[in-house]
């Protein structure tokens, strides 16, 4: 039970050994922090500077040196073995919701191999696979309410399988058919639910994470107005390399100082593309970052779906309680896969590494191991499974590789509410020279053709 | 874990290649899986932009192999640009496409200079775009180093260390993910001397290369070019090169220059445009454009990739019309060479202002605008200036074709420009 208890921010890295005099305690309170009021005992071991109301006096000249203090722990449920080493958990799933769990892994990992194939194949433009990284998304995005709104990086769909997003999505987002909300807009991968309330997935890494906490505290401010809003968060997932941004920072800065309910989920895979995490930073990984910025923070396996589901489930009530607070969670795991379709990474990666990764833990075969030892799983199962799944992919597959193109008009639509006399100007242009020019161009593939450019 | 492909996937994909692509954010054009395209699968469907239909008379690819605006064998390399130094003529040349040339330029000066120190994302490796290849292995990690995933501190770094009086050349991986560095380059690099006036202080050692422009797949965050932004800013030149020979002697100009650089490279031709490279050190002038083919008719600016879509409607309409026209490749965007572009369109009578970025408050906007701003060229125009560009849009991934230029768009502002009048 120990380790699932979050580091509590304020009390920080410097662990001071003093509790706070009562009346300073006021000062902390959210929100009413006077500033410029330092009034305070004449014998005092603290003063209250403004910006470290906490901090004692100590006379001795030190200065912090962070491999001092220990890491920051990693929370597991069940071990690679599929054991249970935490003796406080108890599934809190019936038998038949864990084998969804599991299919939904299963399925992304067999969508991934035969997505990462099609791009070869010229079929898509781009992949990119989430492997070894099942658990922690599938895992995380099992314990959200639907009204919880998500922001992601790139590499979760695990989470929008997970929240219901369907097959025939995934590949009408990859083909960028007419049947994809993006329309055609958009690289493959950039998946977006209005329904599931997932935001359309943004290359720019990092942009997300202060947005997820100015829509956190839209959520917060709605429930304030309307009571009867169920609570809700938001979820925003991020690599271990979008961490070292800027806008990683001033997100969990102004989360915390306006209290949003946000959960920030970092899937520290070890790579930003050639990346190694000793070239992205020095400190106790991600995690230690949400101590300084006052922020209940935890590291996880990210390879036990159990310890991520505990880990999500628990942030989440954080998340809301005190009239709605931020939370960080650093989910470690291995990137197995190449970066994305365009990438080779035995560039700069040794190919054992990855094997002895892979052998020494998958968090496919661990969630399977746990399911055998208790009796729900099956090779039997498991072949049918995966056969199952197989052919549901392909099925979605050659169904969405058949759908028409959007219309050409898609180009000018949605730069603005309406669209500009510029746009419309333009967008006549385009069509009469598109008529001056018949032969130079290959029309008949987008839906209406020519004249989906009429005003 | 047993993959499971379909059988049709599986006999394709074991044959080709593993890793593949270049650039891990998105596939280059030229990278190999570009050329697994399957015979087996009955209708390859093309993902990106509409294919070329086979009747097409204009909108036909680029050949880079030919076109006049490479230099194909070493002796057009000694010639090929008139600015070239006298002594380039002892060189000899190499084959080199693009990423080469630009490895080339910074080895060179890295050899020859030790306070150049080149640092970005994934740059140790060799970059996604491989043009950082070995230089790390050459010159050691103090000098070629990753940074951590921050754009705003990798040119915020540059800033610091050009101050200090190093040669600082920063890669960001993509023009797109410039904008984290914005407030660096517009309120640091460019106001640094003159904010410190008689101090004389300033980051002229900075140079900050990007790869930009479309590749027929990249979409709205793998494909923009955002020079306009920048060519907005006194204080920062913006350079964008054609090829390899120009890329080499133009960033070599810009490592040396004492004011910051922000330098586009075109990143289609990274493997696309290959041609013979003088293999020694030389420069190319900064701020000056250059005519690449002469003509009385029509003058036609442009730079970067597009001038190859523009040669091609060039060569088609000076069939068609029985025309000449005068080509103007910028290179330098900010500063720009406007005495080059009023004399060659006082002599012509027309301009056609081409680029791939948004029309609105891009370059043709600054170039049109000089025109009429210039009493003596305004009054010998015998027609509008035209602006061939990208709408004013975001790159969509399907309708990419119909956004960049393409030869018959350039092949009809030349007609009309040159109709009617
Ligand atoms: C602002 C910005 N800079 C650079 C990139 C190019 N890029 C795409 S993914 C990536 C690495 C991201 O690594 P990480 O955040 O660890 O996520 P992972 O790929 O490991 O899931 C980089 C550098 C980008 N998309 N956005
Ligand atoms: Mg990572």
């Amino acid at each position: 039970m120990r380790a699932r208890i979050f580091s509590h921010a304020r009390r920080g890295l410097t662990r001071p050994k003093h509790r706070s005099p009562p009346a300073l305690r006021s000062v902390q309170h959210p929100g009413i922090r006077a500033g410029s009021s330092l009034s305070q005992r004449p014998d005092a071991q603290f003063l209250a500077f403004p910006g470290a109301v906490k901090s004692a006096f100590t006379s001795s000249l030190k200065f912090s040196v962070p491999n001092e203090y220990p890491a920051m722990e990693t929370y597991r449920a069940v071990d690679q073995h599929g054991e249970v080493v935490d003796r406080s958990f108890t599934p809190d799933l019936s038998d038949d919701k864990v084998v969804r769990i599991y299919k939904n892994m299963l399925l992304i990992s067999t969508m991934d191999m035969i997505m990462f194939d099609a791009q070869r194949q010229g079929r898509i433009s781009f992949y990119m696979v989430s492997a070894g990284e099942e658990a922690l998304t599938v895992g995380s995005a099992s314990v959200l309410e639907k009204g919880d709104v998500v922001f992601c990086q790139y590499r979760e769909q695990g989470v929008f399988v997970e929240r219901g997003f369907g097959l025939d999505e995934f590949m009408n987002q990859l083909f960028a058919n007419n049947k994809d909300p993006g329309r055609g807009r958009n690289m493959p991968v950039h998946y977006g639910s209005a329904a599931l309330n997932i935001h359309t997935i943004s290359s720019p890494l990092a942009t997300q994470l202060p947005q997820a906490a100015g829509a956190a505290y839209a959520l917060k401010m709605q429930r304030a107005i309307d009571p009867s809003i169920p609570p809700r968060v938001v979820v925003a997932y991020f690599g271990e390399g979008a961490a070292s941004e800027g806008d990683f920072h001033a997100a969990l800065n102004i989360a915390a100082t306006r209290s949003c309910p946000a959960i920030y989920i970092c899937r520290n895979n070890g790579y930003a593309i050639s990346t190694p995490t000793l070239d992205q930073y020095r400190g106790d990984g991600i995690a230690s970052r949400g101590i300084g910025y006052g922020i209940e923070t935890i590291r996880v396996d990210g390879n036990d779906i159990w310890a991520v589901r505990e880990a999500t489930k628990k942030a989440r009530e954080l998340a809301l309680q005190d009239g709605g607070k931020p939370v960080l969670i650093e989910a470690m795991t291995y990137r197995v896969s190449h970066h994305s379709t365009s990438d080779d990474s035995f560039a700069y990666r040794a190919k054992v590494e990855v094997e002895d990764w892979k052998r020494r833990d998958n968090p496919i075969a661990r969630l399977r191991k746990w399911m055998e030892a208790k009796g729900i799983w099956s090779d039997a199962k498991e072949k049918e499974s995966r056969e199952s799944i197989r052919r549901d992919v392909l099925k979605a597959f050659s169904e969405a590789e058949k759908v028409q193109k959007p219309p050409i008009r898609y180009m000018f639509e949605d730069v603005y509410e309406e669209m500009t006399p510029e746009l419309k100007e333009q967008m006549a242009e385009l069509k009469d020279h598109l008529e001056k020019y018949p032969g130079e161009y290959e029309l008949a593939e987008f839906e209406g053709g020519r004249d989906s450019l009429n005003p | 874990m047993p993959r499971p492909t379909p059988p049709s996937l599986r006999a394709l994909v074991r044959g080709g290649k593993s890793g593949a692509g270049l650039s891990p954010c998105m596939s280059s054009p030229c990278s190999a899986s570009h050329f697994l395209l399957p015979i087996q699968i009955q209708s390859p469907r093309k993902y990106s932009s509409g294919g070329i239909p086979p009747r097409a008379r204009l909108n036909n690819p680029i050949d880079y192999q030919s076109t006049p605006l490479l230099s194909h064998t070493p002796s057009s390399a000694l010639v090929s640009d008139p600015s070239l130094p006298e002594d380039i003529h002892t060189q000899p040349c190499k084959r080199l496409n693009l990423f080469q040339a630009i490895n080339q330029a910074l080895s060179l000066s890295m050899s020859r200079d030790d306070s150049v120190i080149l640092f970005g994302e994934d740059i140790a490796f060799g970059g996604v775009f491989r043009c950082t290849m070995k230089l790390q292995e050459t010159f050691g990690s103090d000098r070629v180093f990753n940074t951590p995933l921050s754009e705003q501190g990798i040119v915020g770094f540059g800033i610091g260390a050009a101050a200090q009086g190093m040669r600082a050349v920063a890669e960001i991986q993509f023009a797109d993910y410039v904008y984290p560095a914005f407030d660096q380059l517009v309120n640091e690099a460019a106001k640094f001397r003159y904010r410190d006036g008689a101090g004389g202080r300033h980051v002229g050692g900075l140079t900050v290369r990007m790869p930009c422009g479309g590749v027929g797949h990249g979409a709205l965050y793998h494909s923009q070019s955002p020079e306009a932004l920048f060519t907005h800013i006194p204080g920062l030149k913006v350079v964008m090169p054609r090829g390899p020979i120009q890329a080499k002697g133009l960033l070599l100009s810009a490592i040396e220059s004492n004011d910051p650089v922000v330098f586009m490279e075109p990143k289609i031709l990274y493997r696309a445009a290959v041609e013979q490279v003088p293999l020694g050190y030389y420069t190319l002038p900064l701020g000056k454009a250059e005519i690449l083919r002469e003509g009385g008719d029509v003058t036609i600016v442009s730079y970067g990739q597009p001038l190859y879509t523009c040669l091609s409607a060039i060569e088609q309409a000076e069939k068609d019309f029985g025309i000449k026209v005068e080509l103007v490749d910028l290179r330098t965007l900010y500063p720009w060479d406007k005495e080059a572009v009023l004399k060659s369109v006082r002599k012509t009578g027309r301009c056609i202002v081409v680029h791939e970025s948004m029309v609105n408050a891009g370059i043709g906007a600054e170039v049109a605008a000089s025109i009429q701003g210039d009493e003596e060229t305004f009054f010998r125009m015998e027609a509008p200036v035209r602006r061939v560009a990208g709408w004013s849009i975001h790159n969509p991934l399907l309708f990419e074709k119909f956004n960049v230029p393409d030869v018959a768009r350039i092949y009809d502002a030349i007609k009309q420009s040159v109709k009617n009048y």
